[in-house]
């Protein structure tokens, strides 16, 4: 199969919906060369440096009839847009009994490792999944990025897309024909016996690293990437820390209230999946810092193979009777 | 700036204007009641009166056609009336009805019908702003002469999706009318300390729009300076920024026990200045409203708003299970 970037990917799939359906317009603050090249200014919008008002402008559209995307590019620049995202997107539906749709794409990338400090590296997911309303993904191949982004388009609601910063230019296997991924299925990108890792994004790609290097060692590792935040498979995760007996959670963003939370959460407030835990429940994050500058700070604050590989030495070693 | 005063209403036929005055009699009369039954215990949580501000919404409304599109305030059943929305289906909302427009999720601050292009009243100041421009964008890439309306209040003028919007839609020549209720105070904080200038109007001017002051008392100098907008916005010129100025009768919220800081002289002056005294009077002079006409707009009024009010109470309310209904849509 031929081989995209996780960044070419994205562009086929809006490329690929744009020519699909003319209802879908885009609007950024800079016109993606590409897409201005192919569908011009009608529907290629470069707009002010004003997030608050094209993430508005779009749900307007949306109202209307339109199905817009509104790339906030960095995901860091969308806070200014928060009052539109939190109070309007989210709710509009909902508060007004379900009226109309809101079809809206928001994309937005996260993370870190550009070494561009605070104001461009975060990964705030899980401020948004605490909003109801919206639903989000964060794919980890170019694989699941097209077929995402395409369900995404397709859908009738205020969707984020998050992309990872570290895996624009990776590339992985896409099919050249149409094809979408559903929301709310995990996959499974190892299996293994010993341990459940679930990761996203980046960090799926450094536990894969994690397990290869555990294998030579006869630990199994399983690895279990969510894709979309909103709405949760919580059953493939639980059925696979069911399987494991032990659960480690890898993740780029802190730990406070975090998506990390919410997956120990999932598996430990359900009966059955407690009843098989065998030790506690480790989670692998960045330190609760704003991301720094120097790359000596940056790479001290994120997690990495190696974290991952400690973490799960860690959930191999301990057991409940122990932690009690 | 222009400055528009006068209240020419020739190009408005008898009936029409006739019309103007039942639609503003029938939001006051409305919000006397929901006003009544809020107190009562009827209707929760808040209410937000446009008693005194009727003309703005109606000389605006009178201006656009059916397939146009407006955005309202938290302030917002003046416009939801002018629009067209269905008292019925409005007051059994405000009664937290299954059968209001909002399936009883909204209230008072959220009412909304997208079937006669009202896109929602909005609980926070400015906050639709952004959305109408995004109405007035599907209306530019519609091509069908459509136009989008925000309204809002000098409260909202000084917050940042005002400039950001009146900025992008003057650039994109956008179809709108950004339609600024300068009633003099946000909330309980008096304008006067908070602009920096006294006319919203005078922004327009660094966007290189028109910014209109009308006397928006006058439902019939409302229209035309409205008229003349939504010509611009339909032939492709691009937004018009018009400032009405304006008195809110009531105190912000029919809570009781708000302060309410303004002076009462300055009330009892905006009181002589009744927009459907002026309107009533102008028609009584052209000899197109006599006793008995009026009698009979204010009985129809009565009669739909009592059928309403017995509408709402006649509707369930919803069910528990409910309140997870409609989160996303299929």
């Amino acid at each position: 199969m031929r081989e995209l970037t996780y960044n070419e990917a994205a562009l086929e799939a809006v490329t690929e919906e744009m020519r699909r359906d003319p209802k879908i317009f885009y609007m950024s603050t800079d016109a993606l060369p590409p897409l201005l090249k192919e569908f011009g200014e009608d529907r290629i919008k470069a707009t002010p440096i004003t997030e608050a008002a094209f993430t508005g402008m779009a749900i307007g559209a949306a109202g209307c009839g339109f199905r817009p995307i509104a790339d906030w590019r960095q995901v860091t620049f969308c806070f200014v847009a928060m009052d539109q995202i939190v109070n309007q997107a989210a709710k509009i539906h909902y508060m007004f009994g379900g009226q109309v749709p809101f079809p809206i794409l928001f994309r937005a990338s996260v993370g870190g490792g550009g070494l561009v400090a605070a104001q461009h590296s975060q990964s705030p997911y899980s401020m948004f999944m605490n909003v109801a309303g919206l639903k989000m993904f964060l794919p980890s191949t170019p694989y699941d990025m097209k077929g995402l982004l395409k369900t995404a388009i397709r859908d009738n609601n205020p969707v984020i897309s998050f992309e990872s910063s570290r895996l624009m230019g990776r590339k992985g296997p896409v099919p050249e024909d149409d094809y979408t991924i559903p929301f709310g299925q995990a996959d499974i990108k190892r299996e293994g016996s010993d341990v459940t890792v679930v990761a996203l994004a980046w960090l799926v790609h450094e536990a894969l690293a994690a397990a290869e290097e555990l294998s030579r060692e006869g630990i199994s590792v399983e690895i279990v990437d969510p894709r979309t935040l909103v709405p949760l498979d919580k059953d493939t995760i639980r059925n696979s820390v069911q399987k494991t007996g032990r659960l480690v959670i890898a993740d780029e963003a802190g730990p406070t209230a975090g998506f990390s939370a919410e997956i120990a959460a999932i598996a430990t407030e359900d009966a059955a999946t407690f009843a098989r835990l065998k030790a506690p429940v480790k989670r692998v994050c960045a330190l609760q810092v704003p991301i720094p500058y120097s790359p000596i700070l940056e790479s001290a604050v994120f997690p990495d193979r190696n974290r991952i590989i400690a973490g799960i030495r860690e959930v191999l070693a301990g057991n409940k009777a122990a932690a009690a | 700036m222009a400055l528009a005063t006068q209240s020419p209403s020739t190009n408005l036929s008898p009936d029409k204007q006739r019309e103007m005055l039942r639609q503003m009699l029938t939001i006051r009369r409305f919000e006397e009641r929901a006003s009544a039954d809020y107190n009562a215990g009827k209707i929760y949580g808040v209410v937000h009166c446009y008693i005194g501000e009727e003309a703005v919404a109606v000389g605006v409304c009178t201006a656009l056609g059916q397939g146009d599109r407006i955005i309202s305030t938290h302030r917002g059943h003046g416009h939801c009336i002018a629009k067209g929305a269905d008292l019925n289906r409005m007051m059994a909302e405000l009664y937290g009805r299954q059968t209001g427009y909002c399936k009883g999720k909204g209230g008072s601050m959220h009412i909304a019908d997208f079937g006669i292009g009202m896109l929602g009243a909005n609980g926070i100041v400015a906050g639709g702003i952004a959305i109408v421009t995004g109405a007035g964008l599907a209306a530019q890439m519609e091509g069908k002469g459509g136009v989008a309306v925000s309204f809002f209040g000098d409260g909202a003028s000084n917050a940042g999706p005002f400039h950001e919007c009146l900025n992008i839609a003057a650039t994109w020549k956008l179809p709108m009318l950004y339609v600024c209720e300068n009633n003099m105070y946000a909330a309980q904080t008096a304008a006067a300390k908070t602009h920096a200038l006294p006319d919203v109007a005078a922004r327009a001017a660094g966007y290189g729009i028109p910014g209109i002051v009308v006397d928006g008392n006058d439902v019939f100098a409302v229209y035309q300076a409205a008229n003349q907008a939504v010509d611009r916005a339909r032939s492709g010129g691009g937004p018009t920024l018009i400032e009405c100025k304006t008195y809110r009768w009531r105190a912000h919220t029919e809570r009781k026990g708000q302060p309410d800081p303004r002076d009462p002289g300055e009330r009892e002056a905006w009181l002589r200045k009744d927009p459907i005294a002026l309107l009533e009077r102008q028609l009584r002079e052209q000899g197109e409203l006599d006793d008995a006409g009026l009698r009979s707009i204010e009985g129809d009024i009565m009669g739909t708003l009592e059928a309403a009010i017995a509408f709402a109470e006649a509707s369930p309310f919803p069910l528990p299970e409910q309140a997870t209904d409609d989160v996303f849509s299929a």
